[in-house]
């Protein structure tokens, strides 16, 4: 069984349909790249695999569980699931450390002194544990986006979802933010990533997956699916991020 | 000009000052409690609560709140509920700042960007908590200014419930210029005084604002 399971999933936003039958499996330990033009419906996707969207049509299964916005458990299984965002969102008016632990403090029924090692921990996993008590306003972008990756990873997910974690930021802070991702994926995190480096894609993933219009347009191994683009839409994107 | 006569009023100058500063205070708390249920009703999807608030909010705005207190103190009463003037003066201040206090929270609820709800959404968080950690915060310090502001007007706006005689200051300045004949003094007194609080709670705003509001502002 593979820990995600996308059936036939449609989404529209009024008459727009944004997704038009989109299936999809991930296995457990399995990083999936999720490439394509801009709206072409990566974040919408991506959005609905937590249940911040609805759906309108086909299913989401997490762990085997049917994921939509009513489920009883929903607050329980967002625990579980980790989504990073391009705009970082990190919580202005709390520094590092509360960014990290207000909701482990506010559902996971730890101390405050825990919370405090737990803050530490993760942050030394994205490599700032010299800021666990700055303010997310002193950091550069690259530092609030791996901030926003260790505040995730003190939920101790599941599975990570990323949505171009990188887009917003400078050239020179990206890599700092992907060698983040790159040791979570070796330590055998479960990913799903929306992304433009390719570079990235290439290395790290184990599957590639371009979505066209809605759809999973044409999927594999990165190496294949670079190198032999089935469809002209793959084809002409490929040429168009080189 | 002669301010000697006063003196003898020392205390009915001061226990005006107090009941003031109580009015204010209740006023100020009741309304502002007012204001962020006010302001979640208006931005929830239940609009019977919707036009509720939003009739409350434009009768409060738009009479004269001297005519509220009035119509507390005097009209009530023929439908069976009497209040003492104290009491109808802070009921009537605090449905008046309720009513400014409900426009300036939702200010500062729409002020933060769904990003941020979601976020806290993402992490598990219940909406109370959403609301309570992540929204309520930055929101107020974002309206604060415009807090303030209203409460120098409701501090000043007390000086109405003199009218039904509540016993706050400007009603203990009209007794002792009852007594004295000494307008001017008595007049020009309780506005250095009335200016004097003002100032006071201006100092412990910015004390307030200092220690509650430590993180840096975005750029
Ligand atoms: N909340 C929304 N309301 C209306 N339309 C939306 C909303 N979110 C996304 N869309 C539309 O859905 C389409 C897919 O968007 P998105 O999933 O963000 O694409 P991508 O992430 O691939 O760029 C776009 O046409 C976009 O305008
Ligand atoms: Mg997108």
């Amino acid at each position: 069984m593979a820990l995600v399971e996308i059936r036939d999933v449609y989404k529209k936003f009024g008459h727009v349909e944004v997704l038009k039958g989109v299936s999809l499996d991930v296995a457990e330990g399995e990083i999936v790249t999720i490439i394509g033009r801009s709206g072409s419906g990566k974040s919408t996707l991506l959005r609905c695999i937590n249940a911040l969207e609805t759906i309108e049509g086909g299913e989401i299964r997490v762990e085997g569980r049917q994921i939509h916005a009513k489920m009883p458990d929903l607050r329980q299984f967002r625990q579980r699931v980790g989504i990073v965002f391009q705009a970082f969102n990190l919580f202005p008016h709390l520094n590092v450390e509360r960014n990290v632990t207000l909701a482990p403090l506010l559902t996971g029924g730890i101390g405050k002194a825990e919370a405090r090692a737990l803050a530490e921990d993760v942050l030394t996993r994205v490599g700032l544990a010299d800021k666990i008590d700055a303010w997310p306003e002193q950091l550069s972008g690259g530092q609030q986006q791996r901030v926003a990756i260790a505040r995730c990873l003190a939920m101790k997910p599941h599975l990570m979802l990323f949505d171009e974690v990188t887009s917003a930021l400078d050239p020179e802070l990206v890599g700092e933010v992907l060698k983040v991702m790159e040791a979570m994926a070796r330590q055998g995190m479960t990913m799903i990533l929306v992304t433009h480096e390719m570079g990235f894609a290439r290395n790290v993933a184990n599957r590639i997956v371009f979505m066209h219009q809605g759809r999973v347009w044409e999927e594999g191994p990165p190496a294949e699916l670079f190198a032999h683009p089935k469809t002209p839409e793959l084809k002409s994107f490929i040429a168009s991020v080189k | 000009m002669n301010f000697q006569p006063l003196w003898r009023y020392q205390d009915q100058l001061i226990e005006g000052v107090l009941i003031t500063l109580a009015l204010t205070l209740v006023a100020a708390i009741v309304g502002l409690v007012i204001g962020v249920a006010g302001a979640v009703a208006l931005r929830g999807n239940f609009r019977p609560a919707r036009m509720l608030v939003r009739s409350y909010i434009e009768l409060f705005r738009n009479t004269p709140s001297l005519i509220q207190i009035f119509l507390i103190f005097f009209v009530l009463p023929s439908f069976g509920l009497k209040l003492p003037a104290f009491e109808s003066a802070a009921v009537a201040l605090s449905l008046y700042f309720g009513a400014y206090s409900v426009e300036i929270v939702r200010a500062g609820l729409d002020s933060i960007p769904k990003s941020q709800i979601e976020a806290g959404q993402c992490l598990g968080l219940t909406g109370w908590q959403v609301f309570r950690h992540i929204v309520l915060p930055p929101a107020m310090r974002n309206v604060y200014p415009a807090f303030t502001s209203q409460f120098v007007l409701l501090l000043l706006g007390t000086s109405l419930a003199s009218q039904v005689a509540a016993g706050e200051l400007f009603h203990v300045a009209s007794f002792i210029e009852s007594r004295t004949y000494r307008s001017f003094e008595v007049y020009a007194a309780i506005c250095v005084i009335y200016f004097a609080l003002v100032m006071a709670f201006k100092a412990l705003f910015a004390v307030i604002d200092a220690t509650a509001f430590r993180w840096p502002r975005r750029q």
